[in-house]
């Protein structure tokens, strides 16, 4: 995906109607890069098919 | 008794005026002649309300001497971060852009509860953009500095709550906390913080950042401190939808009960990486002076704060997106470039976030049934260099921003409360998280209290000013 990541960001912020000058780009990339590495460090995790969201805690 | 009322705790303050001792003015007159004379260099104070506040502390002083009960909090000054609305001023919430909303027509609840109380709101509190922060730097109204070094970092995103009461300008502040928020400028700052369970504090009328798990609470010099002001502000408020209903839990008259019986343990592997030598001093010092050798691990807290990392950058996009659009130049760059980056993340990722929240709480939630209380850093050291890029934690160059708050991300994460202490390390003091059971803030409280007694965590006196 790394690869396609320009292009990508390009795709959604378009779609979006988000704002992204050249000058931003590497910034947000390498935030972007940052997130996604976290996000497949979550992905990773194998996770019962019946775990619910968790919202507000009660208990 | 301390002198002074500047040098007075909240506690010495509601005794003396409810005595008439003092007067609520007397009081508010030298917190506003402290924070003038120190305001400068410390640049805590965004907005300083001090015709509100005289009018309040003359309002208090008459209520006394008609013979009406005083509060618990009578005459005692306080501020509090600038996403708490104010009433006749814009929540700016650290921004440029909010600064063009309309003057708040009502304060937020906690506000009002605390003033029920007795307290004078004498201002409005510097903190980082929107509340996406961990240094307590402001591109728009400057750094809020730390009151020991005035040259390092307040903390944030609660920089100007850390900095007023670390400076002891004002004995009590409010702030929020989303990532650690209150816990890294208590660390940074040498106060006391205390971050509820989550739903427990309303945050009605306060500007949000990541709703799933945004919490406030109040800054103090002393334990007791501390506990006054939450025990004010608890109690249900059906218009924060997350605020649970739930009988308010006094904690101030638990404080000197026994600690002994308590069982302690140590957060190990997560949070015993990437630390500096004085975070490892610091929890050392408390788990002797608790008698706690016994460690615990929270299981995937790594994970926990990449789940953490995703939701708050998503809902924070969320919550920012048509601000994006709109006014993406009025942002501070950095805030907006995370934001737009937030935008980005696919959709199941969250949603995998949110059920990987569920697995984790479960989990820790298992491990109080063997421990009351687990010790954890609260910052990886203490408090950087104002514009400090990076830093070395095992050996890695880090950047700072993003990673002061990785000790308190897994914790806020699942809304469990933490009481963060102050070790008086020197030169620079350092904080420990004391974290509890949900609900058990009075736990939390009681072991920092009784640390305090121990004289193993104090507010140190500013050094800077």
């Amino acid at each position: 995906m790394d690869d396609h990541l320009d292009d990508y960001m390009s795709a959604v912020t378009g779609t979006m109607a988000l704002p992204l000058e050249d000058a931003w780009r590497p910034a947000v990339r390498a935030n972007l890069e940052v997130a996604l590495r976290l996000a497949r460090l979550v992905d990773d995790f194998p996770l019962p098919d019946d775990v619910a969201s968790a919202a507000v805690y009660s208990t | 008794m301390s002198e002074t009322p500047t040098a007075m705790s909240a506690a010495e303050i509601a005794q003396a005026v409810s005595s008439r001792k003092i007067t609520a003015l007397a009081a508010t007159e030298a917190a506003l002649a402290r924070i003038a004379a120190h305001d400068k260099v410390l640049n805590a104070f965004t907005d300083v309300t001090a015709d509100r506040a005289r009018a309040r502390a003359r309002a208090v002083d008459a209520a006394i001497a008609a013979g009406q009960p005083a509060g618990p909090l009578a005459g005692v000054p306080f501020a509090v971060k600038n996403l708490f609305d104010v009433q006749g001023l814009s929540t700016r919430a650290g921004s440029k852009i909010n600064r063009d909303l309309p003057p708040s027509p009502r304060d937020a609840t906690l506000i009002e509860r605390m003033e029920a109380a007795g307290a004078v709101l004498v201002g409005a509190l510097n903190m980082g953009e929107y509340a996406y922060d961990f240094t307590g730097e402001n591109a728009h109204d400057g750094p809020s500095r730390n009151p020991h070094d005035l040259a390092r970092m307040a903390g944030g995103s609660s920089g100007g709550s850390g900095s007023a009461v670390g400076g002891a300008l004002v004995p009590i502040a409010l702030g929020s906390d989303t990532n650690g928020s209150i816990r890294v400028p208590s660390s940074f700052c040498g106060t006391f913080g205390l971050k509820p369970t989550y739903g427990r504090l309303t945050r009605a009328r306060s500007f949000p950042f990541v709703a799933s798990f945004d919490h406030l609470g109040p800054f103090a010099r002393s334990v007791k401190d501390l506990a006054l002001a939450y025990d004010v502000m608890q109690g249900p408020d059906a218009d924060d939808p997350a605020c649970i209903v739930r009988s308010v839990e006094p904690t101030v008259p638990l404080l000197a009960n026994d600690v002994s019986r308590l069982r302690v343990a140590i957060a190990g592997g997560y949070f015993q990486q990437n630390l500096l030598p004085e975070a490892v001093e610091a929890v050392a010092r408390v788990a002797k002076a608790l008698g706690a050798t016994r460690t615990v691990e929270l299981p995937e807290a790594a994970r926990a704060r990449a789940a953490a990392f995703i939701m708050t950058t998503t809902e924070g996009a969320a919550l920012h997106l048509d601000r994006l659009r709109k006014r993406p130049n009025d942002f501070d760059p950095p805030v907006r470039d995370r934001l737009i980056a937030g935008a980005m993340i696919p959709a199941v990722y969250v949603d995998k976030a949110q059920k990987f929240r569920r697995w984790y709480r479960a989990k820790v939630l298992e491990l109080f049934q063997s421990v009351d209380v687990i010790l954890a850093p609260a910052t990886p050291c203490t408090a950087p260099k104002i514009g400090q890029a990076t830093f070395t934690l095992d050996g890695v160059e880090l950047p700072v921003r993003p990673n002061i708050g990785i000790h308190t991300q897994p914790i806020s994460f699942i809304g469990l409360p933490v009481a963060a202490v102050p070790v008086p390390l020197e030169p620079m003091p350092i904080g420990v998280q004391i974290i509890a059971a949900p609900w058990r803030e009075d736990i939390a409280l009681r072991v920092a209290y009784a640390l305090e007694q121990m004289g193993v965590v104090t507010a140190p006196a500013p050094r800077g000013l």
